[in-house]
Formats: structure tokens, sequence, C-alpha cells
């Protein structure tokens, strides 16, 4: 593990981040900095921490007691794993769309407003509004703006996955977690949502994990190459395919691998 | 090595069906020997059965209205009560509760259950009525007894035995059974659904009354139904705290009486052909209440997929 590689501006700045499951330790001692509007891709093979990392964040490794983190993840000059604000707060900050998608047990429109209805009253006229923007923000308006009253789970896997992106992006965050996003869409679904966060990096923070690793090369301005909770090599995307540090990183992306 | 699956498949079928269509037949069944069983009552007092408040075995003149009533309120107190307090023993015990107090806290649930029904109706007799009227009765005639409009609810001399008694016993019984119904169908709700509603900064009530809740409703009433199911036939318990009295009074403080318990307390009893008549025909009414509630609750889920939007 080389030095830490300081970016100007980050957005956030892990500094020896170690992680537990119970007494696993899954993260060791990670430090990396996410840039501020672009996207930042982790790779590395199943276990290799790289959702564990995404998941402190926006500390929902707490809602299970035996998990826990030490270090730090500084974001704006506030060390949001000892923040005692509340954690909601932070979370709103912060959205996450996960492997699968998760569209609530409620409508189109309500699905997106749910989270919006969290933190801002609006009036109707301004809700509207809102669920509009969001669901043009993920590509999706068009597909959904003539049955907004139906069932979110009335939709296609790529749609529902879209429909998770907007109900992130309506809350208006300023990092937006992407677990895997397109782990279980065909590869047309999977294409506008590359498409996507292309798009959001000019408004938004964007940190992917992915299994993909054409995807990481496509979609990312820097990655980071994780193996058995070590953060192996972090850097500009291009460096990191082209010309990798470390031996190990460029076995893992030629598939020379295990 | 010859097999004759088609046969095989044949008897096999054959056999399932023969079960379903049994299960089918023996409610037909029931059902018809209750029309006949009770035909002399119905014969005798026809509809007013249902809205008669007398019940005189030496007149011979019977209705239904008094336990008709009791059998609804005493469910209504049972279930105003029970799922409220079950709810948030499933809440705390998916979602709240310290891992190792999971076990051994749901256990005890469970061991409620396990409770034959006597024994509560003799604790509800020998040890919470008189703890009821001495110290909970007396506040609540002073204080509820006395407001205008629900006062007529809460008067009368505090006996301890009663509706309201019989109500609270009862939603002791079926607490454990709504309890374990919601904990495993909260057990199932996918983590990554809660997780996506924690994301976006909701806080464990928002995510468990907004979320949890709208995915779990089928089997959320399918617990309360069943926990109201036994609530309206529940009979030992009841006969022993209701107070057994064939009269109709507001308050809930009064004695009253039950189907099920009128029931059980009077059959031995019952001479002549039309006491046993109009016994058997409450029994039909408890049967047609509880067919009445099940359709009520498939029109409730119905709603409520209409309300969430329509899945094409």
């Amino acid at each position: 593990m080389g030095t830490v590689q300081e970016l100007d501006k980050p957005k956030l700045r892990v500094r020896d981040l170690d992680f537990y499951y119970g007494s696993f330790q899954a993260l060791k001692k990670v430090s990396l900095d996410v840039a501020e509007n672009q996207v930042t891709a982790f790779i590395g093979p199943s276990g290799c921490g790289k959702s564990t990392l995404l998941r402190t964040f926006n500390r929902m490794f707490e809602l299970y007691p035996e998990q826990r983190a030490t270090g730090e993840v500084v974001m704006d000059g506030e060390n949001l794993l000892t923040s005692k604000r509340d954690v909601s707060l932070i979370r709103a900050k912060i959205g996450m769309v996960f492997q699968k998608a998760t569209p609530f047990p409620m409508s189109i429109y309500d699905n997106i407003a749910f989270g919006v209805r969290l933190f801002e009253r609006l009036p109707k006229g301004q809700m509207e509004e809102r669920v509009e923007w969001a669901l043009q923000k993920a590509a999706l308006w068009e597909e959904v703006k003539d049955k907004l009253s139906q069932s979110g789970a009335s939709l296609s896997g790529g749609q529902q996955q879209r429909l998770c992106i907007a109900r992130g992006v309506a809350v208006k965050p300023q990092v937006l977690l992407l677990d895997e996003p397109c782990s279980a869409l065909d590869p047309i679904s999977t294409a506008k949502i590359e498409e996507l966060i292309e798009e959001l990096k000019n408004e938004y923070t964007v940190v992917i994990v992915t299994h993909n690793m054409q995807q990481a090369a496509r979609i990312s301005d820097y990655t980071a190459y994780m193996y058995l909770g070590d953060l192996v090599e972090f850097g500009e995307t291009d460096q990191i395919f082209l010309k990798p540090k470390e031996q190990a990183t460029e076995d893992y992306i030629t598939g020379r691998f295990g | 090595m010859t097999r004759n699956n088609a046969l095989m498949d044949a008897i096999f079928r054959n056999v399932t069906r023969f079960f379903a269509f049994g299960v089918f037949s023996l409610l037909a069944a029931i059902l018809v020997s209750l029309l006949i069983g009770s035909s002399l009552s119905i014969e005798k007092f026809g509809a007013a059965f249902l809205w008669n408040d007398n019940w005189d075995p030496v007149q011979e003149d019977f209705g239904a209205l008094v336990p008709i009533y009791g059998t609804l309120v005493t469910s209504a107190i049972a279930m105003a009560i029970a799922i409220p307090v079950s709810f948030g023993i499933a809440l705390f015990l998916t979602e709240l509760s310290p891992p190792w107090l999971r076990r051994p806290l749901g256990t005890a649930i469970e061991m409620l259950a396990a409770i034959p029904s006597i024994i509560y109706g003799m604790w509800g007799l020998f040890v919470f009525a008189p703890l009821f009227q001495e110290h909970v009765q007396p506040l609540l005639i002073d204080s509820l007894g006395e407001l205008p409009g629900i006062g007529a609810l809460f008067q009368g001399p505090p006996m301890g035995i009663g509706m309201l008694t019989a109500g609270i016993i009862l939603a002791v019984m079926v607490i454990p059974f709504i309890t374990a119904v919601m904990r495993d169908v909260f057990d199932l709700v996918p983590p990554l659904l809660k997780e996506s509603a924690y994301g976006l900064g909701a806080t464990t009530w928002e995510v468990t009354w907004r979320v949890v809740l709208p995915y779990t409703k089928v089997g959320v009433i399918g617990g309360v139904m069943l926990g109201l199911g036994r609530a309206l036939g529940e009979t030992m318990a009841i006969t022993f705290v209701i107070g057994n009295a064939h009269r109709l009074s507001a308050s809930l403080l009064a004695p009253g009486n039950s189907i099920a318990s009128a029931l059980a307390n009077e059959f031995t009893e019952a001479v002549g052909d039309l006491y046993t008549s109009a016994l058997i025909e409450l029994g039909l009414i408890l049967f047609l209440i509880t067919t009445v509630v099940l359709a009520c609750s498939k029109l409730l889920l119905m709603q409520l997929a209409k309300q969430e939007g329509a899945r094409t």
C-alpha cells in the first residue's frame, strides 16, 4: 500500500478506516480521497470490502449492532463516523442505490415523494414538479409519466432501478453511492444507467461499486482496486487501467487473477 | 425397468383432490347440520331471533341479541388492545431489540400461546378480576364514567367480571398469535428494502410505518384475522369472566354473555327441542359472523391493493 494520493478538493476524505464484522476485520487502514463531481469506482473480487467501504459513508452499517468502523470519513470538514448529528440528516445528504431495485410498496409517484416528504413540506404543485424533475434526471419520465399512480413494482427491472436512482436524486443529496447498480440488469438497461451516471456527475459526486471492470473503465474518473480489505491501488482510471503501479492490480484487470 | 408413471400420477392427483374436496364437503356438512339442527328455532322466531334481547328458557322465548352483542364487543375490545400491543412487540423484536434478547423474548411470547384457555379463565376470575375490581374499575367509573357520551360505557357498580374484563383477558390470549405472525412477516422484509428507506434518511418509525407495514400488509391482516377468529370463538376463558348474564347493558363493566359461553354453559341443561334448537342457531350465527369477518378482510385487502396502484 503506497502513500495516499491527495486530491485538491476532495468531497470525501477517508483516512485509516478500519471496519469489523464482529471480530472479522473487513477493511484495513483504508485511506483515499473521493473527488467532487467525479465518478469514483471501487473494483475488486467478491469479499474485498468494496461494498463495505461504501456502506461506511452513510453509516448504513450501524443498523447492525455487530458491525463497527473506526477511522475518519470526512465530508465538509466533519468526520461522519463520529458526528453527533442525527444520522438521518447525514443519510439525506448521501444517497444510496443498491444491487437490486427496491421499489417501495407504493405508487411510482409516492416512491419519489417518500424521501422528499421526510425533510420538506412542499405544496402539491411543487411536489409534482420535484417528482417530474427527479424522474427526468433518471431518464425515466417519458416512460412513466402516464402511469404515476401505478405500483412501483409494476415496472421492469431496469425501470425499477432507474426509479431507485430517481428516488435517491429527489432528496437532492451531495453524494450518490451506487452499490453494483447494474448487476441484475440486461445490457440495454445497463447502458442507460451508465449514460445516466455520466449525466449525474455534473451535479453530484458519484461513488460506484462494480464487478464489471469494463464498466469502471468506461464511466469512472478515479478507480480504487481493493483486495481482502486492503486498498491496493487508487488513482485516475486511465492510469489504473493502462499503467497500474502494482503487479496485483495489473493481474486483476488483465484477468490473470487467482 | 418399467415404471408406470402415468398411473402413479393419476393416483396421486386423485388422492390429493380427494383430500381437498374432503375439507370442502366437511365445511358444507357442518353448515347443513347446523341448519337442520336450528330449523325448529328458525321457524318459530324467524329473523326476529337476531334482535330479540330476551332469553327465557321457562317461557321458551329466545333471542340472540345479547350473546351476539357480547361476542362482538368483547372481540372489539380485545382487538383494540391486542393489535397495537402486538405491533409494538413485533416491531421491538425485529427492529429494535438487542440480538441476545430476541430469542428468550420470542419464546416467552410463544409460551403465552401454549397456555390452555381454561387457565386464562381461572387466572382472570380469581386474580385479575378482583384486582381490576378494586383498583381499576372505580377509577374508570370516576373518570371516564363522568364524561358525556362515552360515560355510559363505564357506569354501574365495579363487579370485577364483565365484558371489559373478558375483552382484556381475550386480548392477552390473542396477543401471542398476532405477535408471532407479525414478527414472522416483518422478518421476511428484504433488508435492502429497509436499507433503501434508511438511506433516504428515514427513522425507524418511518421505515416501519411507511415501508415495512405496507410491504407486509397481507400477512399482518392475516395475523389480525387469526387473532380475531380466536377471540370470536373463545369459550372457556370468557365463560369464567363475562358473567353469563342474559342482559343487555350499555356499560362495558356490566356482565353480559357471548355466543360461545352461552353454548358451553347451557347445552347440558337445555331441556326441550326448542331450547336446543335455539342454541344450535346461536352456533350457526357464530359461524356466519366468522365467515363475514373473513370476507371483510378479503375486501379490505383488495381495497388496499387498489390504493397502492394497479399492478399490470
